[in-house]
């Protein structure tokens, strides 16, 4: 790859990194981790994508916003979106800044290295106490949980662990 | 094997076995939306909700797989086949109850409870055996799909054995779901007349070998609780697999269809 391909790349990297997550506005696709790979040759990009749940809604917003993104990048005439699985998106993908801007939404951002089926261990995003309570696995999106802190008072959310199950 | 290295037989199979599992997670996620606003408390109606969406990204997942082998558009396969078209178990595409969700609901929650229970188990078995598929696109959806049943099954387990652990009432209406699911649930751990072209191509494990995981677990949950065996899941009502479907599948798919064939040429 030449230089300026690279240096291409790192444009469309930030146009990317302002394509928020539309259930979680302080959250881009680059945090979650959910940008497998891009490419851009002769002025076309290319970006394969990570769904994060299968049925989640805001699938088909997602690839608008990247298009719309990456269209108004300098030197970009068109860009494809492809969603694949594999590898399959899990939680360990969000980035360091990712997990801290679920925390600033309220959600407890998931485990970083979790083994299904094994207990998991929620902090409060608010207060940081592990004196909560799992008030349902499932939540308003189909990524989320919704918990109850018994030290702040505050009833919040967590992502879910996704680990790949090989 | 990918899509171009599938022979014509093989993708045959292939194509028949994507309809039964498609369509098992499309009617069954029809069959739980129905449910909103009607579960027996409102964080359940967040969780079966939640599952219910899941279960439609599922059948979407299997749908576009489809529509990569040429069988037309996803959304099209799921509004506009007819009913002797669709592939499901006819177990799943029984409705919750009598009445409907917009009058007079009155749905049988224990019928729900080991429907979909019931279900997940034998979900499970069969993504398991899909991540060793021939077909590289389906073993990748199935670990996919995986990530997300994981929860679906627990979320049903708990249900199912906290009720059948319960109140005497809880108990004789589990009990009276359970003879009632059995009597046509073989449908669903049946991959139908195509069954031995789809094994021979390796898209899945043999059925014979998975019914009997399923039953395996099916014994031991149901002794678990302290109930006992029903024996041999049955098919009293034929097998979905072939097209045959009950009236309540028509009202279903007329239902969840009913804005989209207004226009089907317009992006829904």
């Amino acid at each position: 790859m030449s230089e300026i391909k690279n240096s291409m790349t790192d444009t469309v990297m930030d146009a990317l990194g302002d394509v928020k997550d539309p259930e979680i506005a302080s959250v881009s696709i680059l945090d979650l981790g959910m940008i497998h790979e891009v490419e851009v040759t002769d002025g076309k990009a290319k970006v394969s994508v990570l769904p994060t749940f299968s049925g989640c809604p805001a699938l088909h917003i997602i690839e608008r916003d990247i298009k719309k993104a990456l269209e108004s990048v300098e030197g970009i005439e068109s860009a494809e979106v492809n969603f694949v699985f594999t590898p399959s998106w899990t939680t360990d993908r969000i980035t360091p800044e990712g997990r801290e801007r679920l925390k600033e939404f309220g959600i407890s951002p998931p485990p970083a290295n979790h083994v299904m089926g094994e207990p998991w261990e929620i902090d409060c995003p608010y207060c940081g106490s592990t004196y909560v309570t799992m008030e349902n696995i499932f939540g308003p999106t189909a990524c989320r949980s919704i918990l109850y802190c018994k030290s702040c008072k505050n009833p919040f959310e967590a992502m879910k662990p996704v680990a790949d199950m090989g | 094997m990918t899509q171009e290295t599938l022979k014509p037989q093989e993708k045959a199979a292939l194509i028949e076995l994507l309809y039964q599992m498609g369509d098992d997670d499309f009617i069954l996620s029809f069959r739980g939306s129905e449910w909103l606003g009607l579960a027996p408390h409102i964080e359940e109606d967040v969780a079966f909700s939640s599952i219910s969406q899941d279960m439609m990204g599922h059948a979407n997942l299997y749908y576009h797989l489809l529509e990569d082998l040429g069988e037309g558009e996803a959304d099209r396969l799921a509004h506009l086949r007819s009913p002797d078209q669709f592939r499901n178990a006819i177990i799943l595409e029984e409705v919750n109850g009598p009445g409907t969700y917009l009058k007079e609901p009155e749905y049988d929650w224990a019928f729900a409870v080991v429907r979909n229970y019931f279900y997940a188990v034998h979900k499970q078995i069969r993504l398991d055996s899909l991540r060793h598929s021939s077909y590289g696109p389906l073993a990748e959806a199935a670990r996919k799909i995986m990530t997300e049943q994981y929860y679906h099954l627990m979320h049903w387990e708990i249900w199912f054995k906290q009720l059948m652990t319960s109140t005497d009432e809880a108990i004789q209406r589990m009990n009276a779901a359970i003879e009632k699911v059995w009597k046509d649930f073989g449908g669903v751990l049946t991959l139908g007349p195509s069954y031995a072209e789809i094994v021979k191509a390796n898209l899945i494990d043999d059925e014979a070998v998975m019914k009997k995981r399923w039953t395996n677990k099916m014994e031991a949950v149901l002794k678990e609780v302290g109930a006992g065996y029903p024996g041999e899941p049955r098919m009293e009502r034929g097998n979905g697999r072939n097209g045959v479907h009950t009236d309540d599948l028509k009202q279903a798919l007329s239902t969840l269809s009913e804005v989209y064939a207004t226009n089907p040429a317009t992006g829904w």
